[in-house]
């Protein structure tokens, strides 16, 4: 099947790069698959149980990037017990004992040790980034061993991951021999840090671009370290509070105006919100604003922000922004594509919070939106209909109502028109979030419409077995299903099993499903990983077959049944 | 169950229609199957009003909702907000000049640059009005002393702290009272 020699092939193999592609190149027939696997650098591992380390290294021997997905997304809310699983450790010590020349390692809800940080920046000589995403297990010792010891470290990117902070010296580790920096993260380290080290740091690093600190990190540290690094384009700021007469103050300003090339800004751990008027000047070319850690700011001197940027892009707010506010981002912000609204009062007493009004406003002035996550008090199906003709574009689309089963709010009606419509009009919808009284009809729209979808939420929704079939037999791109608090059973979960082959995994939670039906799903397809996860509370769990399971978290696996769960996780 | 003798059983969540009958279509759940993660939640009565308190409390049961990750929660949420007590601790707050007095709930503030932007919030004319002057927060104490407010950190200054005074620098000269907290000193000097 060789009209070229592998050499050429692989010179155009080089032009694939999306995950996807590769992955398809490598079906096509047997030389194919040989020379992408020798040519493979980048490999993405969407969940960690699904193939082993060894497996990993024999298929691709060039492997230089590697990304691993451990917990299922709803850990995030408390979900999933503390010790289920995704460990680091075997990763890094198979990959350390193997030629393999790892340079960058990207983790998402994984348990990192602080052994598994020191082996990793000891065995790689060639390893330059780290990014850490909604981690836990290691402290800042672990940091310290990869800054100390990855002499050509390009990045080191902490997103809001659960660490142990020492308190200890991680910045000084870095030698001063480290100059190859071009991106730092320790927004989430919750500890002091030697601020005269981080300022060193950055005068030694000329090709830093991205920096964002954490809040022990005052403000006239912020002026100095951006006089030294003007270059800077996706600033974090630590704690911005501060005399907005003061010498300092005025200093950070012209520091700021030198800084030309910021276009993402985060931060604001802390803020005064009369100190906000020396960002107006980067405002106007922001296309990345996260303001979404920043209670401090609302009311005028949020809007009278935004209303200096006019080419955002991305915007991640709190709810308190208002429906008003919203409506300020609607006129100004015409570029937008992605939103996001956080709320800044979890259980919703209604003062700070968005309502449909504010959706309305923003797609009717953001036609460009494509992305949206939206934490509101109330939505209407009127609301959703008038979205979905504005804003045909949506990928992503994920609505929380803070009272999970709330109904169309004037009407009474459940919002099953409303969702409806945005998987019609919404033709490349890709991930799909539910929320408000729904009934099986929603279900039936998103079964006949959402065509590329491929991760779909669902919680409180639903009345019978139906809504999930009309899910499990219309999406024919589903990767992700998850399910919490809905009346589907066991005649939903058996009635196509070879379906949870083509998906990546399947999550249930308080739903119908007994021990029974999840046996007989596990007899039938030994590719399948069935986990039962037993709530710490419940001391026993009963043999009966009838009885409910609480949650149970289904994947595909070529490797069979892991060997590390925990004593409350029953494989079946 | 004590709850059931409270009449409480039309809080129990059923996946239909609030109200129950009185909607059109009763959808699915038998009324005895209660969600299992749920001990309480009120839903609005289409008669009753549910008091925000009650809402408050019993919302705060259901696991894992809303679906915020759980480094957010602890991160961005107003601290006052943490498990939904928030204490009221109102003071009366005096400035020199204005004419009258205004009250302030210091339970609702996360800090002291919390508290400068509200005083400023609630005298912000007065201060702009007076002459280029300069001004002073300071606080009467549980035994009965006038305080530079900033020293203490802020969680034992709102327990202390019995009313506000917002004082002419001018009235405190030769008193040595230069530096309290910078934010709160800083916010407050007339610009």
């Amino acid at each position: 099947m060789n009209y070229f020699p592998d050499e050429v092939l692989e010179h155009v193999f080089d032009f694939i790069s999306s995950h996807k592609d590769r992955n398809s190149v490598s079906l096509v027939c047997k030389s194919w698959y040989k020379i992408e696997r020798f040519s493979r650098q980048r490999v993405f591992i969407g969940n960690c149980y699904s193939i082993s380390p060894d497996r990993l290294i024999a298929r691709f021997p060039g492997l230089k990037s590697l990304t691993l997905k451990g917990k299922p997304h709803f850990a995030d809310f408390n979900l999933v017990p503390h010790d289920w699983g995704g460990f680091l450790d075997p990763w890094i010590r198979a990959l350390a004992k193997s030629r393999i020349g790892l340079e960058e390692l990207r983790l998402k809800r994984m348990v990192v040790s602080d052994e598994s940080l020191e082996l990793l920046s000891k065995s790689f000589l060639n390893f330059k980034s780290l990014v850490l995403v909604s981690c836990e297990g290691f402290t800042t010792d672990g940091i310290a061993a990869i800054a100390a010891n990855c002499r050509f470290l390009r990045e080191l990117d902490l997103q809001e991951n659960e660490v142990d902070d020492h308190r200890g010296h991680w910045l000084s580790c870095f030698p001063e021999s480290c100059t190859s920096l071009v991106s730092l993260n320790f927004a989430c380290l919750k500890g002091e840090i030697n601020l005269g080290a981080l300022e060193r740091l950055v005068v030694r690093s000329p090709n830093l671009k991205s920096l964002r600190l954490n809040r022990a990190v005052p403000l006239d540290t912020l002026q100095k370290i951006l006089m030294r690094a003007p270059q800077v384009v996706d600033l974090g700021t630590g704690s911005y509070v501060h005399d907005p007469s003061s010498e300092v103050y005025n200093k950070l300003k012209s520091a700021f105006q030198r800084c030309k090339s910021i276009r993402s800004l985060s931060g604001f751990l802390e803020v005064a919100p009369r100190c906000m008027s020396a960002i107006y000047p980067i405002c106007t070319n922001l296309t990345f604003l996260n303001l979404s850690y920043a209670p401090g700011l609302h009311g005028n001197e949020l809007t009278k922000l935004i209303q200096h940027c006019r080419k955002l892009q991305r915007l991640w707010i709190l709810d308190c922004i208002g429906d008003k506010g919203l409506g300020v981002v609607a006129s100004t912000c015409k570029e937008l594509q992605e939103l996001r609204v956080f709320p800044s009062d979890p259980y919703g007493a209604g003062n700070a919070a968005v309502t449909e009004e504010g959706l309305v406003l923003i797609s009717a002035g953001c036609t460009k939106l494509n992305s949206l996550l939206y934490f509101c008090q109330q939505m209407t199906n009127a609301a959703l209909i008038t979205v979905a003709k504005n804003c045909p574009n949506f990928i992503r689309f994920r609505l929380c109502i803070l009272d999970p089963i709330k109904p169309d709010a004037v009407t009474n009606q459940p919002l099953d028109e409303g969702f409806g419509a945005i998987v019609q009009s919404c033709k490349g919808l890709k991930r799909l979030s539910l929320s408000g009284l729904l009934t099986d009809q929603v279900f039936l729209y998103i079964g006949m419409y959402a065509e590329q979808l491929e991760m779909l939420s669902i919680a409180f929704a639903g009345d019978s077995d139906k809504g999930m079939l009309y899910v499990l037999n219309g999406c024919k791109k589903l990767r992700k299903l998850e399910i919490r608090d809905c009346p589907f059973g066991n005649a939903a979960l058996l009635e196509d099993v070879g379906k949870y082959e083509t998906m990546r995994s399947l999550w249930m939670s308080s739903c119908e499903v007994t021990l029974g039906g999840c046996k007989t799903l596990a007899e039938k397809m030994p590719s399948l990983s069935v986990e039962i996860i037993n709530d710490t509370d419940q001391m026993e769990f009963s043999l009966d077959d009838r009885q409910k399971v609480e949650k149970m978290y289904l994947y595909r696996t070529l490797v069979g049944h892991r060997e590390d769960a925990p004593e409350f996780v029953w494989i079946l | 169950m004590a709850k059931e003798g409270l009449g409480l059983e039309i809080t129990e969540l059923r996946l239909g229609l609030p109200g129950g009958g009185a909607h059109s279509a009763q959808h699915g759940m038998d009324k005895n199957e209660k969600k299992r993660v749920f001990s309480e939640i009120s839903e609005d009565n289409e008669n009753g009003k549910i008091s925000n308190d009650q809402k408050m409390q019993s919302k705060s049961q259901v696991v894992g909702w809303p679906p915020v990750c759980s480094y957010r929660k602890k991160n961005s949420f107003s601290e006052k907000l943490d498990g939904s007590k928030a204490s009221k601790i109102y003071v009366k707050v005096s400035m020199d000049g204005a004419p009258f007095l205004r009250k302030i709930d210091l339970g609702m503030h996360k800090g002291y640059s919390d508290l400068a932007t509200a005083l400023e919030m609630l005298f912000g004319e007065a201060l702009r009005d007076a002459e280029s002057c300069e001004f002073v927060p300071i606080y009467e104490d549980k035994d009965g002393d006038w305080m530079l407010a900033g020293d203490v950190p802020w969680e034992m200054f709102i327990e202390s702290c019995k009313r506000l005074r917002i004082m002419k620098r001018a009235d405190a000269k030769g008193f040595g009272v230069l530096r309290s907290r910078e934010a709160l000193n800083g916010s407050l000097k007339n610009e």
